[in-house]
């Protein structure tokens, strides 16, 4: 079968049946999943979001009259393809909760307030190397009713698209040693506790801003052609 | 050069429309001008009870209506036609359903040298997908279904359920995802 962008591992990847996520129960495919070929189908796909970007598309904290509550950061890094090539001009766009972990959103109920000066969604394009950068808010974490007493690490939600259909990626970056993680069964529904670790962020005190905002780094790695030899992974 | 492995997904949530679906412009997927027959498609989502999908996303992806991808990794990019754009998304509503306005895509060549029947491609999100689905919508009637490669390779008693139907009304059809039960809906890995 002609395929242009090798198959992800399997322990790589979340899956879709992990009853410990309840709400997979009713919604997650029970048939297995059919080969496609790569056909341009799957090879093209949108080049969508490069309206201009606005000034404050990629900085939450500037949206609003005020500013917004909590713990200001910088969120940078690289989208690279798996041979560390960057991706440029690639759209990404983000959306989380607040400091008190309350999405602007009318199905949150959780009774944490809402920030009057945080709506916490925003996008921002690659630039010639493959680098973004967005400021925010720290979001909080939140309880939800997956299981008694069930809380979600802190997390920023992120959707890419990249080059092509297969490359699109919709996922969530967590923070450095938030005990929340191993009790988590959407970060836990990914097998390989190595690729689970490769969704956490890492403290960067280069991106920090002294006297301004604490710095982390994420790069996303999408799926990548199959251009090279393969040759271990890091 | 090293090779790094491509991130995991992680589920689009229940609370992603104030980030991805506050465009609704996305629902039309070909402008006024674009050539061919243009088509009106009511995807509904529903879940292993049978239930409506409430809080799902639908992304489609489809060639204009001469088998061309607005994209330049089609060799014949530059004859696509320039007021159709191809990528729609759109939130499901209550009753787990998004209508897309655009036109009935041409065909587009397979990777054997042949050419596959016209198709849309569908990316679905939702709470509970803990990474998002991919299908495509085939058209019911058309001759090129029988020599599509893609069909070809499901199961015969699971073809039905990547081909829409036409509405009574002119220019819709209609089509249902399953996430679940005897009906599943076909969903690709690749």
């Amino acid at each position: 079968m002609n395929r242009i962008y090798p198959r992800m591992q399997t322990g790589d990847q979340a899956r879709l049946d992990y009853p410990p996520y309840k709400s997979t129960l009713l919604r997650a495919p029970k048939k297995p999943l059919i080969q496609l070929p790569h056909t341009l189908s799957e090879l093209t796909g949108p080049v969508y979001g490069h309206n201009p970007i606005g000034e404050t598309d990629s900085d939450l904290t500037r949206q609003c009259a005020g500013e917004p509550l909590g713990e200001r950061i910088i969120v940078a890094g690289k989208v690279l393809d798996e041979d560390g090539r960057p991706i440029r001009n690639t759209l990404i766009e983000v959306w989380q909760a607040n400091a008190a972990g309350r999405y602007r959103h009318e199905r949150d109920v959780h009774p944490a307030p809402l920030d009057p000066n945080f709506i916490g969604a925003g996008r921002t394009i690659t630039d010639e190397d493959g680098n973004y950068r967005i400021v925010t808010i720290k979001p909080g974490a939140y309880p939800w009713r997956n299981h008694t007493n069930a809380w979600r690490p802190a997390h920023i939600h992120f959707s890419l698209f990249g080059p092509a259909f297969v490359t699109r990626l919709v996922t969530q970056m967590y923070f450095p040693n938030d005990p929340l993680m191993a009790r988590d069964p959407i970060s836990q529904s990914i097998g390989d506790p190595a690729a689970v670790e490769r969704l956490v962020s890492s403290f960067d005190l280069d991106l920090t801003e002294p006297e301004w905002a604490l710095g982390y780094r994420f790069n996303f790695v999408l799926r990548g052609r199959d251009a090279t030899p393969f040759e271990g992974r890091e | 050069m090293s090779r790094f492995a491509a991130l995991p997904s992680q589920t689009v949530g229940p609370f992603f429309h104030f980030a991805l679906t506050t465009n609704s412009a996305l629902g039309v997927m070909a402008g006024a001008g674009a050539k061919g027959e243009r088509i009106r498609l009511n995807l509904r989502l529903l879940d292993g009870g049978g239930a409506p999908v409430a809080d799902g996303i639908f992304e489609l992806w489809q060639a204009d209506a001469n088998g061309v991808y607005r994209h330049p990794g089609d060799g014949r990019f530059s004859e696509c036609d320039q007021s159709f754009h191809g990528f729609g998304r759109m939130q499901t509503d209550t009753n787990g359903v998004a209508v897309f306005e655009t036109v009935r895509p041409g065909r587009v060549k397979d990777d054997r040298g042949g050419w596959q029947a016209p198709h849309i491609n569908v990316t679905v999100f939702a709470r509970g997908l803990c990474s998002h689905l991919f299908t495509r919508v085939y058209f019911e009637g058309d001759p090129s279904l029988e020599s599509d490669c893609v069909l070809s390779a499901v199961p015969a008693n699971r073809r039905a359920t990547l081909i829409a139907h036409r509405d009574s009304e002119a220019g819709l059809w209609a089509h249902d995802i399953r996430l679940q039960g005897a009906d599943e809906t076909v969903f690709f890995d690749f």
